[in-house]
């Protein structure tokens, strides 16, 4: 029987009534007394120098406040990376500096210039039409490998070349791993690219920066997965403002996938001109600016090389990896090709020896960084198709060859640094084969085949290290940030709770889904449960939403806290029952004395807490309220195995997505339909990329795809209806709710069981196609069968 | 967008009149010129309104020919029915929000080398009809984003004749979902027509090696391995010009099928 309350309940998501109803509070519904716009000048070029910014009729322009250039921020900070990666020779990275306004040079089609701060926004916009900015143009560096040449233009003049990092890992198996490969029974080699990608949220990017004199305080209203890392990255680096100093606020988020971690510009930008011109400043992003300042994702071209011996078993793998950082590095960025994606090269695969390098290049583009799976499903894809492309060689059964090479012992520490607590991917990929009627497959086949059509079957394996992450292991590796979470939970007198957290809901019904846990832990109607996210001043420190870590580290250190509230309360109730704490008994909201039938309610003990007439004074304290931090032990490691069935036009090349399949293992769940959702909007986005998405620039850095007439996003008709499974269930083993996270798994999952029916297809039909790049466009398949 | 002067005038010749000013436009549905003033693109000093004009809405029979109001919005003409290819077509240009927004004479007037009306008035062989003349569609659309409109002339409908039989056949650009290669084929009684959308750079345009297969053959066999030129084709992230070329065979072939 599916529960209807608590843990394991697919309790309808609570926030969602303001959603549908129009009744969210997103920041650009914020709107704050007096306040003044802000238009951003941006370069239209790529690459060159600013010559000079002359504002002067600009800035007599009706409603105009302030005009702000670089100048303004000479001795202001710049936007800090997150992440310090150390390259092969043991070198730290080179860091550009990266200013909140362009200083000296523009490097990318989006840089900002100026900005004007006028009474409306459609006089901060003319105003800015009439800024004139000299820009004496440079060659653009937009091919990562052309960046890398020797007399190549720099994006950065005072780093010594194009090159961020050149990492190895792990550098001591690199000679060991060319040896196996050369000695290898055969060696399977693939070349692809994972193309760049706009993350595309629903709401753009809004920030709002007010200040109070008499306080010395500031407010930012923003739109972010994260509120506490942006006070303390622009607080302490930026702008240099204590935290008690500064109150960051992001409300309802119309969905991030990544883009809304980062530390931008505008938020920086609106916190400093508000007290500059002693007004608050807001910002709105529009669509098209969205695509040319929203970090992008993923971009990187690989060579991946799988070495297997005469019985078909993984020996070793090797990767060569070109990593876009754009032009400046975003926040995480230098993290993502490195430690999200090497880690994660050995798949669920026992392959003894694997070599990563990754090298990480400067271009005149969007700085780069995490989106929906950051690294993880680069290291999928690549793993993926490659093995696929081995099984077809080798003439054997892509899923018996996966299923030969599977890791069947847990825990199992890979050659990659990692140590995977529990799965079973075999039970995974037994569930796929069943929902996915593989049996059935054939016929399909046959019947697609009458009607002139192609069809193909793609199958595929993932894991992630997800709920991020162990703070001192982080720290080993670069990062400049501790992976914990934090709750406090208070109850109030008459028993009702406020759970506050610092993760952040955008989208993932964390509202929902946390009060489950507690209402579960307690014994309670769930609807004496709130959850409180997005504000800094009504919130303990806490890292954010990302990396499918909300429920695994946001609600571990939930658990604790609210054990702490249980012990405590226990304490109350032993009092008031004249019973010792150790007889006390928590069940279905009712403290009760064990083997007894005598027993008080939670808002009894509740109430005595708060109104203590008859309570252990000199032993505990009024009040039900704790806190907890929680820094994980480990990664959690979601895997599991997924099925696409495709069909393809071979008249036009178009390939339609007929059937999809994800057998998952999330570990114990909180809210199965929740979790559907989460694996249906990321399979969307997955077959997005892979068959729909491309975020092009020209050779001159100029974007192509600058909207949705040339972007493509995946709409409803371009997805089946889909077969999701999340029984196969290994439940973590070092966290309190044995949860794993699901926020990524099926955009990581998806894309390469696209591709490889893609290919399946087209071989099915005589075309001896073995690889082709996402998206797999028709005029692309169309070439590539008659190329 | 910058500020502009409305009118809204609700007869032909008032609009006429409210044109004449230097700089002014006309504004249907606004779902192409909307997007570009909101980006700026466009600095219009009035901007005169159709919609409260009755006499241009609407579709009426007069004998065998269909006369489409211009101010008549996409999903008036899907539902119309009355040849069914243009309907079709109708139904199948953008969203909801566009097709009950946007206007055949918006379409026509724009002549925007991926929309799908400019196929089915040359494939067709319909006549845009004016404020001041008719027009063959033949004479009309005279390349990517021109017409043989005159500076503040107004399409006022447009008429077309009943085909014998006819289909449109599209093939979307993935990210519009605009036509990456579009083709109308209309056997009447004086021959048969196949018009192009979305391929050439020239804009919409008459497949004639097509229609001249057509006219002893109708049937999509006898376009077997026909393609036009790839020369003139439009080449982007979307489609090479020889795919574009590829694909009009292939939308001929089974507009030709389809046609009923
Ligand atoms: C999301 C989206 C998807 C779309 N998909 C498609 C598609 O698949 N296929 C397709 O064909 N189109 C598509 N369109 C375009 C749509 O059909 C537009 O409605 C059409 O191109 C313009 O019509 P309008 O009435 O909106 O004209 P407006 O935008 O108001 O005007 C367009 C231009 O024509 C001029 N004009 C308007 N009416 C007249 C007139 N009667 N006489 C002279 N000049 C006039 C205006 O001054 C302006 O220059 C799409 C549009 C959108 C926004």
């Amino acid at each position: 029987m599916p529960k209807d309350h608590g843990i394991g309940a697919s309790s309808k998501r609570r926030e969602d009534v303001r959603f549908l109803t129009g009744d969210g509070n997103y920041t650009d519904d914020i709107n704050v007394h007096g306040q003044a716009y802000v238009h951003f000048l941006r370069s239209d070029v790529a690459h060159g120098r600013l010559t000079s910014v002359d504002t002067s009729e600009a800035g007599k322009m009706p409603g105009v406040v302030r005009i702000f250039t670089g100048a303004d921020f000479e001795g202001v900070g710049g936007l800090p990376c997150g992440w310090c990666v150390t390259d092969r020779h043991g070198e730290p990275m080179q860091e550009p500096g990266h200013p909140v306004l362009a200083q000296g040079k523009v490097r990318h089609v989006g840089d900002p210039i100026a900005a004007v701060v006028a009474d409306t926004p459609e006089q901060a916009r003319d105003a800015a039409e009439a800024i004139i900015a000299d820009i004496e143009e440079f060659p653009a560096v937009v091919d990562m490998k052309a960046a890398l040449k020797e007399g190549a233009p720099k994006v950065h003049d005072d780093l010594s070349s194009n090159l961020c990092y050149d990492w190895g890992f792990v550098e001591e198996n690199r000679e060991a791993v060319d040896k196996a490969i050369q000695e290898a029974a055969h060696v399977t080699t693939l070349e692809l690219v994972n193309q760049r990608l706009v993350a595309n949220p629903m709401e753009p990017r809004v920030a709002i920066g007010e200040y109070s004199r008499a306080r010395d305080e500031h407010t930012l209203y923003t739109t972010s997965q994260n509120p506490h890392v942006i006070r303390l990255l622009m607080g302490a680096f930026v702008l240099g403002i204590p935290e008690h100093k500064l109150r960051v606020v992001a409300p309802d988020v119309g969905g991030g996938f990544g883009s809304k971690i980062f530390h931008y510009a505008e938020e920086a930008f609106c916190t400093f001109a508000a007290k500059a011109v002693n007004r608050p400043v807001k910002w709105t992003s529009s669509r098209s600016e969205a695509f040319m300042t929203d970090a992008h994702g993923r971009d990187h071209v690989t060579k991946i090389e799988l070495a297997l011996d005469a019985d078909n078993n993984f020996t070793a793998l090797r990767t060569d990896t070109h990593a876009n950082m754009g032009a400046y590095l975003s926040t995480f960025a230098p993290s993502v090709p490195t430690w999200l994606h090497g880690t994660l090269m050995a798949g669920n695969y026992r392959t003894p020896l694997i070599y990563v390098n990754v090298k990480a290049v400067f271009t005149n583009t969007v700085p780069v960084d995490a989106y929906r799976g950051a690294g993880r499903p680069e290291a999928t894809y690549q793993l993926e198709r490659v093995i696929d492309k081995a099984a077809r060689e080798l003439g054997v059964d892509p899923i018996a060859l996966r299923r030969q090479n599977f890791v069947t012992e847990f825990p199992y520490a890979t050659p990659v640094a990692v140590e995977y607590d529990t799965g079973d991917y075999n039970a995974t990929m037994d569930k796929l084969e069943e929902i996915a009627d593989l049996k059935g497959f054939a016929a399909r086949r046959k019947e697609s085949e009458a009607r002139g059509r192609l069809r193909g079957l793609g199958v595929n394996c993932y894991i992630e290290a997800c709920g991020i992450a162990p703070s001192n292991l982080v720290g080993q590796l670069g990062a400049r940030a501790g992976l914990y979470e934090s709750a406090t939970v208070r109850v109030n007198a008459t028993g009702g709770l406020v759970v506050m957290t610092g993760s952040h809901s955008h989208g993932q019904g964390h509202e929902t889904s946390f009060a489950q846990v507690v209402a579960d832990m307690i014994g309670i109607d769930e609807n004496m449960v709130d959850i409180v996210h997005g504000d800094t001043a009504n919130t303990p420190m806490g890292m954010g939403t990302y990396g499918s870590r909300s429920i695994a580290v946001g609600g571990s250190a939930m658990v604790r806290a609210t054990e702490k509230i249980i012990a405590k309360a226990k304490k109350i109730a032993a009092h008031l029952l004249e019973a010792s704490d150790a007889d006390i008994e928590l069940k279905d909201g009712a403290f009760t004395v064990a083997g007894t039938d005598k027993s008080v309610a939670w808002g009894d003990v509740t109430l005595a807490a708060y109104v203590p007439h008859n309570y252990p004074l000199e032993d505990i304290e009024p009040g039900l309220e704790e806190t907890a931090f929680y820094d994980p032990a480990n990664f959690t490691y979601p895997a599991g195995a997924y099925a696409c069935e495709v069909e393809l036009d071979p008249e036009t090349g178009k390939v339609t997505v007929e059937r999809f399949a994800a057998a998952d293992d999330f570990g114990n769940i909180i809210n199965p339909m929740i979790v559907d959702g989460q694996v249906h909007g990321g399979i969307g986005q997955g077959i997005g990329q892979a068959l729909l998405e491309s975020c092009a620039y020209d050779e001159n850095g100029q974007l192509l795809s600058a909207s949705y007439m040339d972007y493509a996003m995946p709409r409803a008709d371009d997805v089946p209806f889909y077969s999701v499974d999340h029984s196969c269930s290994t439940p973590c083993t070092h966290n309190p709710l044995g949860v794993k996270g699901c926020g990524e798994a099926g955009a990581i999952g998806s894309p390469p069981a696209v591709v490889n029916a893609v290919i399946d297809a087209m071989q099915s039909g005589g075309h001896k196609v073995d690889h082709i790049d996402m998206p797999v466009s028709p005029s692309r398949v169309w070439t590539a069968m008659n190329g | 967008m910058y500020n502009f002067e409305f009118e809204r005038p609700t007869s032909v010749a008032d609009a006429v009149k409210a044109l004449g000013q230097e700089e002014a436009q006309p504004l249907a549905g606004g779902q192409t010129l909307i997007p570009t003033l909101k980006q700026r693109l466009a600095m219009p000093s009035k901007l005169v309104s159709l919609s409260g004009i009755s006499e241009m809405k609407g579709i009426t029979q007069e004998g065998r020919t269909l006369v489409v109001g211009a101010a008549t919005v996409h999903a008036d003409v899907a539902a119309d029915g009355t040849i069914a290819a243009l309907s079709d077509l109708a139904g199948n240009i953008g969203d909801p929000a566009v097709r009950n927004r946007g206007t055949i004479g918006g379409s026509v007037a724009n002549n925007d080398p991926s929309a799908c009306y400019p196929a089915a008035a040359l494939g067709l062989g319909a006549t845009i009809v004016t404020d001041r003349r008719e027009i063959a569609a033949d004479d009309f659309f005279t390349g990517m984003f021109e017409t043989a409109l005159d500076e503040g002339e107004i399409v006022t409908a447009v008429k077309f004749p009943q085909p014998e039989a006819a289909a449109y056949a599209k093939f979307e650009q993935p990210a519009s979902r605009f036509a990456l290669v579009g083709v109308f084929v209309a056997r009447t009684g004086e021959g048969v027509r196949v018009a192009v959308t979305g391929a050439s750079e020239g804009g919409v345009f008459r497949w004639r090696e097509a229609e001249t297969a057509l006219a002893s053959d109708f049937s999509a066999g006898a376009l077997d391995g026909m393609a036009p030129e790839a020369d003139d084709m439009i080449s982007d992230l979307h489609g090479s010009a020889a795919y574009r070329a590829h694909l009009v065979g292939v939308m001929a072939r089974r507009a030709v099928a389809a046609a009923r």
